[in-house]
């Protein structure tokens, strides 16, 4: 029987066989292992059964260490059970990996290996997570690539029910978990031959059961402690040949096969590598190359890594080998060597008579955070082995410039096959190129013999985001688990790419470019930057043009041009007959669209028809005239840092950095996103003086800080470029000489158009326009950067003459957070923003992982910026879960320094004068002029310390800034506050001291893709609540005004922004914890992002949001402490949730199911409302 | 006192009809209507675009900002399988058939020919008594001249009947140059009923913001004189039933209408602002009316002002234009 081929990646390879063979799964999402809960979740939310005919429980909990909690009180309770983890999950687990496997209990935990933050964080892959969990007692499965990950899931739970001694499975994270890939899929009565029903039993028998009671988890002591923890060993000692017992018996069954430690080679090998991973296909893909050129050289591919079978290993080895280079994917510093290789070292060392000669062996780092891999490297590592001393410790992939670890390899060595196509598709993540990608495999991998791999790459922001899809198709399976350097097939999906990135980069000789252009086939070429048109004549490429844009529009396919370019690729890239391809292109349309409708499949047929007649080949002679080579990355105005390194990063050339181009402890310069000028909007907003009334609305919604507002002498106008616009200031603030500018940094611009639904007023004769409306970007883009370079000249607003509690005043202060790559029209920057406006030049920011953390500290560029002082925020990293003891650490350190500073300026006021260490002593900081007052007082101390040589002046030296106010902020999403971060931030409240906490509310778990958090409202699908939330949101508000001394506010910009502006103020203020609930709203919801603040309104209309503000100090004036700011309820909730796809994809997946949850949630809002009216309006307690 | 009158075929036990409205998306309410007298009900409209619409736009907006950022791939749980179709109205159709007695009609607003044919066949299949065909498109282009106009409409219906085999009724607005032929251009075709007329959506400007704000405006009795009128003449032209709507508030409109050539009185407005209970009220004062004037049934009075019965047709012409004309002088 032909088994059923599928195109799947590494992660739902795992989840299909952890479904198949569990009945409980307890998750927790973390890139890059998430879509394994989410794939096993759906499934049980379709009904799907397990082999035992059952349907599995998923169940996510609210951290990782959660999750392994509930696995491991699920398996002692007798349910096989597995999870889905990575890096600091898979950490946040190890604790409980402990008991687990102390207390020999089966179980299949699948990671997707990634880097363990250190330095920064990375979310791609290594093995710095699994080698971290090594002495947990679990053992440890690697596979290579996506049919591996299946093979190795089942392997790995056969095995673990016979050894008891519990697994980890793992894999690549990204280069295996998101890898697409043609592999077999194994069938229930495969999975049903491997697994062993009678040790399933065994297991259930084991359980915790009053019937049969028994007591695990005992407290023992010095006496018994270490003699009970050797007897587990004869379990250990037998893993390695249950695996492999295990790895036979899925041979005769599959038929594929596999050992404990894998030889690829030469029998005669002299030189051999070891390696495991994906790593390990790269090796084996080189080394047959190799062999094929009569070399002896190669490789064991280790698969079960612990328990570490010596003996399996060695025999593996051929006795010829004479020198060996073990190849880690982690970094150990301080070790002598990393983990494979001391491990390799030690079985040598303990079975040397297999070698007449021992081996000499050296070890390398390669790889990590998904560093590239390729086969030019292995080679490196062969050449590096064939030298009299071959480097020990080395580095591989990277210019190590300062402890020259590193070995040189030929960059353009090359092994693949003629035979296999290799296309690169450089696309927008909203155009829809790796979609369209993700279906030519599918039509490849499923209509053809062919085998197929897709692997995606996608840059670090959230809008505007260009992704490259690497494709390989061939007719020999595939195995080459790395990035795409020679391409007989390039397409760019935009044309302004041309400009930033070396998109020809990679094309072979010959090979056929596909570009899509805005201009016709006979103007395109003049058009093309200079360096394209060279390289498009040199590697002699066969040059197709399309305006997929235009075609799309005729054809009634809107800006989605995937479906174009996908045929466009049929078209002409020869993978199949044009014609077969266009067929299959319409099966998969029709197997797409069919379900949507006659309509939708007829228009996309449309599309590909005229597709097929607007594309067209370019004839070219010359360079020809035109454009050039396009404008340097960044302004040579730019800082040499940025120059020299961000801009490398920028370009796609960051893997061409040496190690010397960076600090060694992480630390990175801030305000570099306006260097970045991204050009990424089709439209921006254009300002209308005449209309305006300055009110600032649009700059307080803009969720990247590209509008600005400035009043200023008009005699600095003499210079200002000609299309500069200015007018007179409304207000009484403003002196007769002064001007008023509205200025858009429209190069910035993400083109959300929010501001313009913030736009209060209309013009009169043609109501559709307002005071800043919409217009095309590309005619603006030089003259607005001039406009923007003067505007940026004029001094900043001074921050004394501005009301800064309302939405006016808080306008005219700079933002220090600009042009971040969070989502266009992203709900949560604003709020950022507006903080960085308020107290931004001493704020010192803790920021939880999450969306925050990446739009806020992502390379290439960063949004935290600087004033013309040189102060502005600064901001850290710590974890997703630590973050409010994280940002409490600031806020002790801050206040002892300010103790001690204190201590030491009564101590030296004889040397720096009374008058000043008085007026430092005693200052009043509650205002912002006191605090600038102190600002100057401690200007003047530090001029006098610099004459004094005392101990305790220098001392204070170092710590004197302290004693101007800081401002501790400490921000993160809903995930951190509601649940990964709950018993953190509960402690910080109640410690009474001063911090700031914002919690960015999306009510979901937005930076991993929309899963359900403790924030999620009743009746909103998310993942892990396909069916509706069942429950209400949590009330964290209330929790937090529990304890009496906590300042809390509930805003919601887009419902009142006075409020919100006053709430920061307050907060910020209050010499105490203080915490801010803000509604963000977000792309997981499903909306029309430009409506964002529209739907904030109707979420306090509707009672779903409630306004508040709960003062501690309103009780010493004898005040209710609680202000509600929020009006009764005025509209159903329903005429809220509707608008957006959480709530309303229900009515049309379980409609009665719908009606109940909105019943519900319909009481709960009332209810609410009552409650929080009721407390607002009781009498005041005196001394509450 | 007989009220009985007969509509699409039905012997109804009287001529009050509540119309498309929400009304009808409660089985309770229904129940109360039936209660209350009702005869029939129609319900309210199923409008194709609609449906398909918000799934359209479900499937947009869970596809927004996918395959864009490396940890966030998609934003929603996969899996659901959404209701692409009328599921939901026919669910509500197989309801309102258990829970009353009276004739349940149908109303389907299409917006493409594959849409009128697919949904008035599974209406027909949900059990519905019969199908009010709500056609309801005003023109907004210069292309689109009346012909095409009505042309289409009569397609529309051409295809419908060989779908379904219960009784069809188009429901049309006023705004036709010739609303007779294309009356009878219906009748030829096999329309089973007319219902007169479809009340046309009227936005409001909001001037404050300065925005254009839908607004629904319930009718008042003013608003009987236009369908008064022509059951006066289409009853004098045509065999199909017809049934009269708005303006229809009290026992004295539903008895105008009759004695004009009307076989049903379709109310709503009343209805919405008084409660399901007012089908008893307008039955009362038809009733009391009735007695006093020593009616004994509704078919005594039908028709028995229509355009032929009168001894004035022209009142129902341009003359009475006219005439209104120089009385006011």
């Amino acid at each position: 029987m032909k088994r059923k081929t599928v195109m799947i990646d590494g992660n739902e390879a795992a989840a299909y066989i952890a479904h198949k063979t569990n009945e409980v799964c307890a998750i927790y999402p973390i890139t890059p292992s998430s879509s394994m809960g989410e794939w096993a979740d759906t499934w049980s939310a379709v009904g799907q059964k397990n082999i035992w005919g059952t349907v599995p429980d998923i169940v996510e909990m609210q951290s990782e260490g959660g999750a392994a909690g509930a696995v491991h009180g699920a398996l002692q309770a007798g349910a096989l059970t597995s999870t889905f983890t990575a890096s600091q999950g898979l950490l946040l687990m190890i604790p409980n990996m402990f008991k687990i496997a102390g207390e020999l209990t089966p179980t299949v935990f699948h990671v997707s290996a990634r880097t363990v933050a250190t330095h920064a964080l990375s979310i791609f892959g290594d093995h710095s997570d699994v080698m971290t969990a090594r002495s947990t007692g679990f053992a440890f499965l690697a596979s290579s690539n996506v049919q591996e990950v299946m093979d190795m899931a089942l392997i790995a739970q056969a095995a673990t029910l016979e050894a008891r001694v519990p697994f980890v499975h793992f894999f690549d994270g990204f280069r295996t978990s998101s890898e697409v890939q043609k592999i077999t899929q194994l069938t229930d009565n495969e999975i049903k031959a491997v697994i062993d029903d009678e040790l399933v039993f065994a297991h259930r028998q084991r359980r915790l059961n009053p019937n049969q009671p028994v007591l695990r988890g005992t407290a023992q002591n010095p006496d018994v402690f270490f003699q009970a923890r050797e007897a587990c060993n004869p379990y250990y000692l037998a893993t390695p040949g249950i695996v492999q017992k295990t790895m036979d018996k899925f041979a005769k069954v599959v038929g594929r096969k596999y050992n404990l430690f894998d030889y690829v080679g030469d029998p005669e090998a002299e030189k051999v590598l070891i390696v495991m991973a994906s790593g390990a296909d790269t090796v084996d893909e080189t080394v047959e190359f190799f062999i094929n050129q009569g070399e002896k050289v190669g490789a064991v591919i280790i698969r079960l890594y612990r328990p570490f079978s010596i003996e399996h290993f060695i025999d593996s080895l051929p006795v010829t080998v004479k020198k060996i280079a073990v190849l880690d994917r982690t970094k150990e510093p301080g070790a002598i060597g990393e983990p494979m290789y001391q491990d390799v070292v030690t079985a040598l060392t303990e079975q040397p008579d297999r070698f007449s000669v021992m081996p000499k062996v050296v070890g390398g780092r390669y790889g990590l955070s998904s560093k590239e891999f390729t086969p030019a490297m292995v080679k490196g590592i062969l050449d590096e082995l064939d030298k009299e001393k071959p480097k020990n410790h080395f580095t591989v992939g990277i210019n190590d410039d300062v402890t020259n670890t590193s070995i040189d390899y030929d960059h353009a060595f090359s092994i693949h096959g003629e035979d296999v196509f290799r296309g690169m598709f450089y696309g927008l993540g909203a155009d829809g190129t790796v979609g369209a990608n993700k279906n030519s495999i599918k039509i490849i991998g499923d209509g053809t013999d062919n085998f197929a791999q897709g692997y995606f790459v996608y840059d670090s922001k959230k809008s505007g985001s260009m992704t490259i899809s690497h494709l390989r198709f061939g007719s020999d399976k595939i195995k080459s688990p790395y990035l795409i350097g020679s391409a007989n097939f390039v397409a760019c999906h935009q044309f302004v790419f041309l400009e930033i990135y070396d998109v020809l980069k990679s094309a072979d000789p010959g090979a056929t470019f596909l570009l899509n252009s805005p201009y016709p086939v006979d103007e395109v070429w003049d058009h093309l930057p200079g360096r394209v048109r060279k390289q498009i004549i040199a590697k002699k490429l066969k040059f197709y043009v399309i305006d997929a844009l235009n075609v799309a529009k005729v054809t009634g396919m809107g800006v989605r041009i995937n479906t174009i370019m996908q045929t466009c690729f049929f078209a002409i890239s020869g993978v199949l007959p044009k014609d077969e391809a266009i067929n299959k292109i319409k099966e998969a349309i029709k197997k797409t669209y069919g379900k949507k409708g006659e309509e939708i499949v007829q228009k996309n047929f449309k599309a590909v028809d005229e597709t097929v007649n607007n594309l067209h080949q370019v004839k070219y002679l010359s360079a020809g005239k035109g454009a050039g080579n396009g404008a340097g990355i960044v302004s040579d105005k730019a800082p040499e840092f940025v120059k020299q390194v961000t801009a490398k990063i920028m370009s796609g050339q960051g893997d061409e950095l040496p190690v010397s181009a960076f600090t060694a402890d992480g630390t990175w310069p801030t305000a570099t996103t306006q260097w970045e000028k991204r050009n990424i909007a089709s439209e921006v907003p254009a300002w209308e003086p005449d209309i305006c009334i300055q009110c600032n609305k649009c700059a307080l919604v803009c969720p990247h800080g590209v509008i600005r507002m400035k009043v200023y002498d008009k005699a600095l106008l003499e210079n200002a470029p000609e299309t500069f616009k200015s007018t007179k200031p409304r207000g009484r603030d403003w002196e007769p000489n002064e001007v008023y500018t509205l200025q858009v940094a429209a190069e910035d611009c993400t083109g959300c158009a929010l501001c313009i639904e913030a736009c209060p007023v209309k013009d009169k004769t043609d109501t559709k326009c307002k005071a800043i409306n919409m217009v095309d970007q590309l005619s603006l883009r030089e003259p607005e950067r001039a406009n923007w370079d003067f505007f940026l000249s004029l001094p900043e607003v001074d921050r004394g003459r501005v009301k800064q509690n309302t939405v006016k005043g808080s306008q005219m202060l700079q933002p220090l957070f600009e042009f971040s790559g969070a989502c266009a029209a992203c709900g949560e920057t604003p709020y950022v923003k507006l903080v960085s406006q308020l107290f931004g030049d001493r704020m010192i920011v803790a920021n939880a992982t999450g969306c925050s953390s990446i739009y806020g500290g992502n390379l290439p560029t960063t949004p935290w910026a600087k004033n013309a002082e040189g102060r502005g925020p600064t901001w850290s990293n710590s974890l997703f879960e630590d973050n409010a003891e994280f940002g409490f650490g600031y806020r002790l350190t801050i206040d002892r320094q300010i103790q001690f500073a204190q201590e030491l300026v009564r101590k030296l006021t004889g040397d720096i004068g009374a008058e000043l260490a008085v007026a430092i002593l005693n200052a009043d900081q509650s205002e912002e002029a006191g605090i600038f007052e102190q600002r100057d007082r401690v200007a003047e101390l530090f001029e006098k310390l610099e004459r004094l040589d005392s101990p305790a002046a220098k001392q204070l030296r170092t710590i004197a800034d302290n004693l101007v106010k800081k401002s501790v902020w400490i921000m993160g999403g809903d995930g951190w506050a509601y649940d990964i971060g709950f018993g953190g931030l509960d402690h910080v409240l109640a410690s009474g001291r001063n911090v700031n906490i914002l919690v960015l509310d999306t009510e979901v778990y937005s930076n991993t893709g929309g899963q359900a958090s403790k924030a999620t409202p009743l009746g909103s699908v998310a993942k892990f609540a396909a069916a509706g939330k069942s429950s209400n949101k949590k009330d964290l508000g209330m929790m937090a005004m529990n304890y009496g001394n906590v300042y809390v506010a509930q805003v919601a910009m887009g419902a009142s922004d006075a409020q919100t502006v006053r709430a920061f103020m307050e907060a910020e203020s209050y010499n105490g914890p203080s915490l801010i609930i803000a509604y963000s709203h977000c792309i997981a919801h499903g909306i029309n992002m430009v409506l964002g603040m529209n739907q904030q309104k109707l979420a306090v209309d509707s009672g779903h949001w409630i306004l508040y503000r709960y003062d501690p100090r309103l009780a010493d004036e004898g005040k209710n402490q609680l202000k509600l700011d929020s009006k009764k309820p005025t509209i159903d909730l329903k005429d809220y949730i509707y608008n957006e796809t959480r709530y309303k994809m229900l009515t049309k997946s379980m409609p009665d199911r719908a009606e109940k949850l909105l019943g519900e949630a319909q009481k709960a809002a009332v209810k609410r409302y009552e409650t929080y009216y009721q407390l607002a309006n009781a009498p005041a307690k005196a001394g509450d | 006192m007989n009220l009985d009158t007969s509509y699409l075929g039905f012997n109804l036990k009287n001529p009050v009809v509540p119309s498309a409205s929400p009304l009808s998306r409660d089985v309770d309410t229904v129940k109360k209507l039936e209660d209350a007298g009702a005869s029939a009900i129609v319900m309210y409209s199923l409008f194709e675009e609609q449906i398909r619409h918000e799934v359209e736009e479900i499937d947009f907006f869970m596809d927004q900002g996918t395959d864009s950022f490396a940890e966030s791939q998609s934003f929603f749980p996969g899996g659901h399988d959404f209701i692409r179709g009328p599921e939901a109205y026919l669910k509500q159709i197989r309801a309102l058939k258990e829970a009353v007695d009276i004739p349940i009609i149908a109303s389907l607003n299409g917006s493409t020919s594959g849409g009128w044919i697919d949904y008035a066949r599974r209406i027909q299949e949900a059990g519905a008594d019969a199908l009010e065909l709500n056609i309801y498109n005003p023109p907004s282009k210069v292309e689109e001249t009346s012909t095409l106009i009505e042309d289409n409409i009569v397609n529309i219906l051409r295809q419908v009947k060989v779908q379904v085999t219960i009784p069809v009724s188009m429901k049309l607005g006023h705004y036709f140059s010739a609303l007779p032929a294309l009356a009878k251009r219906l009748e030829e075709t096999g329309v089973d009923a007319l219902a007169l007329f479809n009340r046309f959506y009227q936005p409001d400007i909001d001037l404050e913001k300065l925005e254009v704000v839908p607004s629904v405006h319930l009718s008042t009795p003013d608003n009987l004189r236009m369908p008064l009128r022509w059951m006066a003449v289409l009853s004098t032209l045509l065999k199909v039933d017809l049934g009269a709507t708005t303006g229809v508030h009290s026992g004295q409109d539903v008895i105008k209408l009759m004695m004009a050539g009307a076989d049903v009185a379709f109310t709503c407005s009343s209805l919405l602002k008084f409660g399901p209970e007012h089908v008893k009220t307008i039955l009362n004062e038809m009733e009391t009316w009735m007695e006093e004037h020593e009616y004994e049934s509704v078919e005594q009075m039908k028709g028995s002002m229509s355009m032929k019965n009168v001894s004035d047709p022209e009142a129902f012409m341009r003359s009475n234009y006219m005439k209104v004309l120089s009385k006011y002088k």
